[in-house]
């Protein structure tokens, strides 16, 4: 990456040139990035786990990014790369992990006529692209930002007084959105700390502790066992079971495996040999 | 001639030659690092540190390095293959591509081609470090989930959640830097700061002239890179080793060496943004001591300072608890750059007008005197805030601190049981401790010497 770095480096050439013409190094770029753009979006429809699906999409916003960094908008590519792929992603890996890796896709419908509706958006949206794509490839003449990127400040200072005076209408409505987004989520993830399903503080906590039946720690896990994994559960000086160091979490080593531990423990079961370690010379 | 422009007629050879060098550099001073980052912790901690490998033990790591690419690299049953595999390497290139458009020094002579010591400069050079932290992240995240098992996925959400939020302080301390800079190129940034302030008894370093913005850097700093106190994702008394919990041999190791290769990163870029970069204060820019490779000097230097920053800073202090961590961020760290951006951009938009004769001085500063009183009235006019009293809080006298009440009644001791005068302790067996403990205090004294 480090070598096509130094290609976007290089200014802009000042001779004008075609505007029909691609580089040699443009049209490399897109005929590596296209496929894998085209890979991720694909891997995307078709894996099956979640997180592979969210993945391959990363794939094809990284594309993307690198694709626009080569056409001459190294901003708008790292910017790409930096909200898309850095925050939103992962925003949604986030989730996902949460979640759980092995939940399945629920076939309910949840709203009323959502897959009627997701079917007439779907192939109207597809109608656009196709439309849009087909007026691009016939009627639009292709510039190019070389030219753009000379004059003012260059690309950066350009994005930026475009924002700040053409377009900032529609850029503060987009930050409107964004922050009634934020106020959203913040009601909805509100707790109250008064009332009566108010969160619990530390000290009521520890109050509740002390007041309850157990004040120390719960056993840890492999306690009295002759394994320190885990999965291994507690074993009281009985031999049983201690129920209070199964993890909910972790799934459990079966008892069966544990007899012999329990035997040993309960002092049942094969009695350690002392002169084993001498072989048969004792 | 710029540094874009210097760079731009390199020839492959020579990029392939500093894409060598930088990663050379990169994995040395890992290796260094984690060894200077012991002895360091050692001293402090009076205990000598690795000493066995090498001259004065300065081979430890690499010997450790070595150990670990042979040892046998286990995969857990529940691990998602490919997942599992590829995390280690996620978090491990943007760490090394995010130093490519660090300015290492000036204008040199390599082979008889004139280039300068960046490998490229590019119109968004900051955000390229930007970028490449937040693709960083996926290491992190993905190595927790792909595991398979509950301790490094805590450690990974932990670690992605703190990423992100330390990010955007961040980001924002760095804008101000490039508002007075006027640039988001690395090279720009350095030759910005080239000169001196307040009748050149300081260097114009962005440390200097926007000093909220080096703070808050530094704090996000050692948050971005999950450095103790802020080293939540991989705590050990809670999380055995976070997300790298399950990894071993060499992929464990790559998640190392990213981490220090990070660290040499951030430390790089604090350099190049808030301390002048490679360049010598004082002396002038056409100085011999800042043409050709003296700049790699002193951008080393500055930024082995940084480094020992992490270093001092994992010595001294605690590890923050998760909720502390992330009010410090959100609640102290966020508004404050924030305030503090919209405070440089005022500055300077008023100075600009006040140099284009457009506002008077006195003008100016009867502005900033009304908007101070009403802020200052609004602030007065708001009431106290009132205190929360606990109606079961136990009554505690003096100054917060849990001292028994005056009025209380010392109940009466039980009578005392008589001791056989032979029991006590006699006055020869109470000096003979303290001598002990001398000798022992001498010992370890000598020990450390």
């Amino acid at each position: 990456m480090s070598a096509f770095l130094t290609f976007l480096a290089q200014p802009p050439e000042p001779v004008q040139r075609a505007v029909d013409t691609v580089t040699t190094g443009e049209a490399v770029a897109f005929w590596v990035l296209g496929p894998l753009a085209l890979a991720g979006a694909l891997g995307m429809l078709f894996a099956r786990n979640a997180v592979h699906s969210a993945l391959w999409l990363v794939l094809t916003m990284l594309s993307l990014g690198v694709l626009y960094m080569v056409q001459q908008a190294p901003f708008l590519g790292f910017v790409q790369i930096i909200v898309y792929t850095g925050a939103i992603m992962m925003l949604f890996l986030f989730v996902l992990m949460l979640v759980g890796r092995d939940s399945s896709d629920s076939v309910v419908e949840v709203l009323r006529g959502q897959r009627l509706a997701a079917i007439v958006l779907g192939v109207g949206f597809a109608g656009l692209v196709v439309g849009s794509l087909a007026r691009a490839l016939t009627d639009v003449q292709p510039v190019g930002l070389a030219q753009q990127n000379t004059q003012g400040g260059g690309n950066v200072a350009n994005i930026g007084e475009a924002l700040f005076t053409d377009y900032l209408f529609p850029f503060e409505l987009t930050s409107a959105l964004l922050i009634t987004a934020a106020v959203g989520a913040m009601v909805l993830a509100f707790t109250s700390r008064v009332g009566k399903d108010a969160k619990k503080t530390q000290k009521e906590l520890v109050e509740e502790r002390f007041r309850g039946d157990r004040v120390g720690s719960l056993p840890g896990p492999g306690v009295f066992a002759t394994a320190n994994s885990v999965a291994t559960p507690a074993l009281l000086p009985d031999g049983s079971v201690a129920a209070e160091s199964l993890s909910e979490l972790i799934e459990t080593t079966a008892k069966e495996t544990l007899e012999d531990d329990v035997a040993e423990v309960s002092g049942t079961g094969h009695q350690a040999d002392a002169h084993a370690l001498k072989g048969e010379q004792s | 001639m710029s540094t874009a422009q210097l760079l731009a007629d390199d020839p492959v050879w020579l990029i392939l030659v500093k894409v060598v060098g930088i990663f050379a550099f990169l994995v040395v001073m890992t290796l260094f690092m984690i060894n200077w980052e012991r002895k360091v912790v050692a001293r402090m901690q009076q205990r000598p540190g690795p000493n066995r490998v090498g001259p004065n033990g300065w081979l430890q790591s690499l010997a450790d390095g070595l150990k670990l690419a042979f040892k046998e690299d286990i995969r857990p049953v529940l691990a998602d293959k490919w997942v599992f595999f590829l995390a280690p390497v996620i978090s491990c290139i943007p760490a090394f591509v995010a130093f490519s458009v660090i300015p290492l020094g000036g204008k040199v002579t390599i082979f008889g081609q004139e280039t300068a010591l960046q490998l490229v400069d590019l119109p968004v050079g900051v955000l390229v470090v930007l970028a490449c932290s937040s693709l960083g992240v996926y290491g992190i995240v993905l190595s927790g989930w792909a595991s398979g098992s509950p301790y490094p996925l805590l450690g990974a959400l932990r670690s992605a959640a703190q990423v992100i939020s330390y990010e955007i302080a961040m980001g924002l301390s760095i804008v101000a830097v490039v508002m007075s800079s006027h640039s988001l190129s690395t090279a720009d940034i350095v030759s910005t700061q080239s000169g001196t302030i307040a009748w050149g008894a300081l260097p114009a370093w962005n440390a200097i002239l926007l000093p909220v913005s080096f703070v808050i850097y530094v704090i996000s700093m050692v948050g971005e890179t999950n450095r103790a106190p802020f080293d939540l994702p991989e705590a050990e008394s809670e999380l055995v080793g976070g997300f790298h919990t399950e990894y071993s041999s060499l992929k464990f190791a790559l998640f190392f060496l990213a981490e220090y290769v990070n660290m040499v990163t951030v430390s790089a870029l604090a350099t190049t943004l808030f301390l002048g970069g490679w360049q010598l204060p004082f002396v002038g820019v056409d100085h011999f001591l800042n043409s050709g490779w003296w700049g790699l000097l002193w951008f080393v230097v500055k930024t082995l300072g940084f480094l020992f920053l992490f270093i001092w800073l994992r010595g001294t202090l605690p590890r923050l608890r998760y909720d502390q961590f992330m009010r410090l961020g959100w609640k102290f760290l966020v508004p404050l750059a924030l305030f503090w951006f919209v405070a440089v951009a005022f500055t300077r938009y008023f100075n600009q007008e006040r140099q284009a004769d457009n506002v008077s001085t006195s003008l100016l500063l009867t502005v900033f005197g009304a908007v101070l009183a009403v802020v200052l009235l609004i602030a007065f006019l708001l009431p106290d805030k009132r205190e929360h009293k606990d109606p079961n809080a136990v009554p505690i006298t003096g100054g917060g601190y849990p001292v028994p009440p005056l009025d209380l009644q010392v109940p009466k001791s039980p009578p005392r049981r008589q001791v056989p005068v032979a029991q006590l302790p006699t006055a020869e067996d109470r000096t003979a401790e303290p001598a002990a403990v001398t000798a022992s205090a001498k010992e370890a004294g000598d020990g450390n010497a």
